[in-house]
């Protein structure tokens, strides 16, 4: 079992005098899915990319623990895999070219065996040597999720993950989450009630105004 | 840190090896601008100052027109939300910073044959003198042209803010470097241009410092 541990004290943002959210205080430890729904503009996106640690908080803190004690935000990167609709990949190269780069950046090593299960998972090893930029916005958002899960992190944090996706692809992105949940945290930011009912605890970000 | 920031170089050199993003820009910015230099002078022969300033003022706006590219192309593709997924700042700003500093080694190689090749009074005198200004000159512009290229990424007017922004940043680095380079075409000794050496070596060593200390900053939104 996992053992890492987010938690958030007090934590606001504004975007400039707007208010997104205020004073949300949270601990997920070890493992499960956990929610955050609220309506569109609700800041959703935002609590999802403070907890990666990608923009800063107006006040208040999240902080990143596992065994070795507290992470330091240098190395915080390596312990989040990140889905979203705004994240992009690099068209240019294969869908095998994107996970070879962003494993040797990483600086991890890169594990043939386990990037060929994930793309067979999302059914995407028939295509993996072709560009980016020749896959539809259903295949890049299942490459994403490949993206999220090669490097093995403590934290999955899913944005919209069925945004763009098929029944097929919404099905296999469900059993990924199910499966991860046991073993590490799953933060799932969506509307949508099916994503939302794998969730055990969902956090409503209408109350935090 | 350094095999990580050498995978982003290498991926930097891939993409820009398939794209064309800055390589295309600085090869017909360097001919246009030497061109129109070629022109406007016909048959006149340019003193060694002239020639000398109009060598710095081609780098200066060459790199202007290609080294913003590290950090824009990224924004542009909206890339830059992954590199902040799989690296560290330290690991970007050093990635990026391999790859100006090859590019303008080698934009700045080429201007430099272009010159001795096309102007009459581009002679070097004291060769060892003009290769350090080189060095040290490139290593400067890259490494300001760096911290600004990320600064000004997230702007709407990019194109207009990366030359303005430089200007009075590089302005001590290009106006120290024309020094150098009409004292290595004069012949002038080391030891004479101890003075302007020191100043460049300064300029190099509180951008870096200034800029690996700055860009964490700059790299979070």
């Amino acid at each position: 079992m996992n053992s890492f541990s987010i938690q958030s004290q007090n934590l606001s943002k504004f975007f400039g005098r707007r208010l997104i959210f205020k004073d949300i205080n949270f601990t997920w430890k070890d493992n499960g899915i956990f929610g955050i729904s609220g309506p569109n503009g609700s800041g959703k996106s935002t609590l999802v990319k403070i907890i990666a640690g990608l923009i800063a908080p107006t006040s208040g803190k999240i902080i990143h623990k596992n065994s070795d004690g507290e992470i330091i935000p240098e190395k915080l990167h390596n312990h989040i895999g990140f889905v979203s609709p705004y994240l992009v990949l690099y068209e240019e190269f294969s869908a095998w070219e994107n996970l070879k780069i962003f494993a040797k950046i990483r600086g991890v090593p890169f594990n043939k065996e386990k990037v060929l299960y994930y793309l067979s998972q999302f059914l995407l090893d028939n295509r993996k040597d072709d560009l980016v930029k020749t896959y539809s916005s259903g295949m890049k958002q299942r490459l994403k999720f490949a993206f999220a899960l090669m490097h093995s992190p403590d934290v999955l944090i899913f944005d919209e993950p069925t945004s763009n996706l098929d029944e097929e692809g919404k099905k296999v992105v469900y059993k990924i989450i199910l499966e991860e949940g046991k073993n590490r945290i799953v933060i799932v930011a969506s509307n949508e009630m099916k994503d939302l009912e794998l969730c055990q605890e969902v956090l409503f970000l209408e109350k935090y105004k | 840190m350094i095999a990580k920031a050498y995978a982003l170089f290498k991926k930097d050199f891939s993409s820009e090896l398939r794209t064309r993003y800055a390589i295309n820009s600085l090869a017909m910015f360097i001919i246009v601008a030497i061109s129109v230099i070629l022109f406007s002078i016909g048959n006149e022969t340019i003193n060694e100052s002239l020639t000398g300033g109009l060598f710095w003022v081609v780098i200066f706006f060459t790199a202007m027109s290609g080294l913003a590219r590290a950090f824009v192309s990224e924004e542009e593709r909206g890339t830059t939300l992954t590199l902040q997924l799989i690296a560290s700042p330290s690991t970007v700003f050093s990635g990026k910073l391999i790859f100006n500093l090859i590019l303008v080694f080698c934009m700045n190689l080429v201007i430099s044959l272009l010159y001795s090749a096309l102007f009459e009074n581009f002679i070097v005198q004291n060769f060892s003198l003009f290769l350090l200004t080189f060095i040290l000159g490139n290593i400067g512009l890259a490494v300001a042209s760096t911290i600004i290229a990320a600064i000004i990424a997230k702007a709407g007017a990019k194109g207009t803010l990366y030359p303005v922004l430089s200007f009075p940043i590089l302005l001590p680095l290009i106006l120290t470097c024309v020094q150098l380079t009409l004292f290595s075409f004069d012949g002038t000794s080391f030891e004479e241009a101890q003075f302007e050496l020191a100043i460049v070596v300064g300029y190099d060593v509180i951008m870096f410092t200034a800029s690996y200390m700055l860009f964490d900053f700059i790299w979070k939104d």
